[in-house]
């Protein structure tokens, strides 16, 4: 496999309108999307990606139904970009092929496949599927935290054979330190490095974003994800507005014009925001007890029905090990914590 | 006096005809009389240490014993069912499929156990399919279901490379059968891998939508008395609390849900216990051998 050539010295992929569904309760409306996807296209970013928060079809009781089918949201993508292409997240054992191929159809021309960091022999049926469709491919190990570095360059080998051409650190619980983003980073670069991009996904839980993004810059790492105003699951995504201005200063080419960003953020998506991602005690615990950021919303409603604090059904997430896709074991838990108030 | 048993085989020596077999050898009805395989294998040197005949002869050797077995219980991949199938049919043995050929009915035993006893062929569906469809049918028995969705946990060590190499086919066929078998008016199914160590056991959580008046009593009395009747083959099937109702919200089109959160632990008959997903199928698959065999063994009476 050859590796894809870079328009910019860095490849900034946008995920407000996917990883801030998360925030958005899935509930973006048509409008939101096409105003996003101008300015951000406009703004200069070359990857746009659009679906469910949890991937196509992931719309469901247990991470929420769409507000709006994102088919059309991604038809809409694909219409009011000019200079801009659409990715979709697609997470087997959510989503399927089938779901992948009516993405294709809507418009999508990238596919990020995600699986637990080490349970990438999952994807390769979708890996396959997507680059018989002619779509670019993105592998996504997510809680990357929660294996070693030289484990998780095995994944990304996993997924590169399979036909990812850019295999990433997904810090899903924004859990990662610097030293530990670094390791990560030098090892699958080692591994792949030579016929792969290598990515990174951060959250903000614990503030590494945008410094974890620096080091990866540093590192090797040429595909890095943002989101405006942070809108993402948990305390939010490294701000794409943020991420270029500080690479305008490092004085690395990302193609992005930081202005427009800032004006994006400030303009088009803060408007719509119905909650700004912060760094509250519940989004702190998930990145400090290494839990899944798209958990927090689904914790709050749980602490709200059963009446037991979110950042105790969080930690006890932690503790228990769960992981994406396990958000029906949030209401387990806050049942359990509600029995055990209850019986002292 | 004796009575009689209907004489049966497994075709597939690996860890869950390994199981299987344990299971099997308990059963008042079954006689296990042979075990095949295509390589030498432990599996094999197991079925001979219980006293089972057992050859890397694979079908060809099966099908030239003396008696034929009534029945054969397959466990070895959709690929080698698909060709062992019309070998099985012409020579008047009846499969009960444990791959995701999927030739014949789907068969959650608890739920439409009764209904397929003289097929030729039956369908175990999933694991995850056999922890499920049995909420799912216990709530449509007592009111509409427009829609249902189940969520399977599982330990990463509990899931094979074939289950791996094609996951979508988990979430096709749960996801029909929730619907089809567990008589909700659409279904989907999520799968979930989890490398926690030690192994979790397996988890399963049912969601149904159900009309904002239905019978909440009359559910969850429906919910208990289908758990007694999955016990019966699954002993470590339980609630892990009662089944949940939240109110109607236009999120839901105005439907309530209830949910229902079940662990299932396996027997530990070859199996580890936290591999309830294994378990529930080698279980589930032994008693509808027992009910198809009974149903033999009545029709001679």
């Amino acid at each position: 496999m050859t590796k894809r050539a870079l328009r910019n010295d860095v490849r900034i992929i946008d995920t407000t309108l996917r990883d801030g569904s998360h925030a958005m309760a899935h509930r973006f409306t048509e409008t939101q999307v096409r105003d996003t996807v101008r300015a951000l296209d406009g703004a200069g970013v070359e990857w746009i990606e659009v679906s469910h928060g949890d991937g196509v079809g992931g719309s469901s009781f247990n991470y929420g139904f769409s507000g709006t089918d994102e088919m059309t949201l991604i038809a809409a993508a694909r219409e009011e970009a000019r200079q801009a292409r659409i990715a979709v997240l697609l997470v087997p054992g959510i989503g399927t092929v089938d779901d992948l191929k009516r993405a294709h159809d809507a418009g999508a021309e990238m596919v990020r496949v995600a699986t637990h960091c080490t349970e990438a022999d999952v994807s390769p049926q979708h890996f396959a599927a997507a680059r018989d469709l002619g779509m670019e491919t993105v592998g996504f190990l997510m809680m990357a935290h929660r294996t070693d570095p030289a484990d998780l360059a095995k994944q990304a080998r996993i997924m590169v054979d399979a036909g990812c051409e850019c295999p990433y650190v997904t810090d899903s619980a924004g859990a990662l330190l610097m030293h530990e983003a670094r390791a990560r980073f030098e090892a699958l670069l080692a591994e792949v490095g030579d016929e792969a991009l290598v990515g990174y996904h951060g959250h903000q839980n614990l503030s590494m974003g945008v410094a974890n993004s620096v080091i990866a810059y540093e590192t090797g790492v040429r595909s890095i994800d943002g989101s405006l105003c942070a809108l993402g699951a948990g305390s939010g995504n490294s701000p794409t507005e943020v991420l270029a201005a500080v690479f305008d200063r490092l004085g690395v080419d990302t193609g992005l014009d930081a202005g427009a960003l800032l004006d994006a953020a400030e303009d088009v998506v803060r408007p719509y925001l119905q909650r700004w991602p912060k760094m509250d005690r519940n989004a702190i615990v998930q990145g400090w007890a290494g839990v899944y950021s798209s958990f927090l919303l689904h914790a709050e409603r749980a602490a709200e029905r059963y009446k037991v604090p979110a950042h105790e059904i969080l930690r006890r997430c932690g503790e228990l090990g769960y992981v994406g896709g396990q958000e029906d074991m949030i209401i387990d838990v806050a049942i359990g914590l509600a029995a055990e108030r209850a019986g002292s | 006096m004796d009575i009689p048993k209907v004489p049966v085989a497994i075709v597939g020596p690996g860890h869950i005809g390994t199981d299987l077999l344990v299971k099997l050898r308990r059963s008042p009805v079954l006689d296990v009389r042979y075990v095949a395989g295509i390589v030498e294998s432990e599996g094999l040197a197991r079925a001979r240490e219980a006293g089972v005949a057992a050859s890397a002869g694979g079908v060809d050797w099966l099908l030239a014993q003396d008696p034929l077995p009534r029945i054969v219980f397959e466990a070895t991949s959709a690929k080698a069912h698909l060709a062992n199938a019309p070998r099985y049919e012409a020579a008047g043995i009846r499969a009960v499929d444990l791959t995701p050929a999927h030739l014949g009915p789907m068969v959650c035993p608890a739920v439409n156990g009764e209904d397929h006893l003289d097929a030729a062929n039956v369908s175990m569906i999933t694991c995850g399919g056999q922890a499920t469809i049995p909420m799912v049918a216990a709530v449509s028995r007592v009111t509409p279901v427009p829609y249902a969705e189940i969520v399977a946990s599982i330990a990463s060590r509990s899931a094979g490379p074939g289950t791996r190499a094609n996951i979508d086919e988990f979430t096709h066929t749960t996801g029909g059968a929730v619907a089809e078998v567990g008589g909700a008016a659409r279904g989907k199914a999520i799968i979930v891998l989890n490398p926690v160590e030690p192994p979790m056991i397996m988890r399963d959580t049912v969601f149904c939508m159900i009309g904002a008046d239905a019978d909440r009593a009359a559910i969850t009395a429906s919910v208990h008395d289908m758990v007694l009747r999955v016990q019966e083959y699954v002993p470590g099937y339980t609630l892990r609390a009662e089944p949940q109702f939240d109110e109607p919200t236009d999120e839901w089109g105005g439907h309530a849900r209830v949910a229902v959160f079940l662990e299932v632990k396996g027997n530990g008959d070859h199996l580890p216990p936290y591999a309830g997903n294994l378990d529930i199928m080698t279980a589930a698959a032994a008693r509808t051998g027992e009910l198809m065999a009974r149903a033999e063994l009545g029709a001679l009476a």
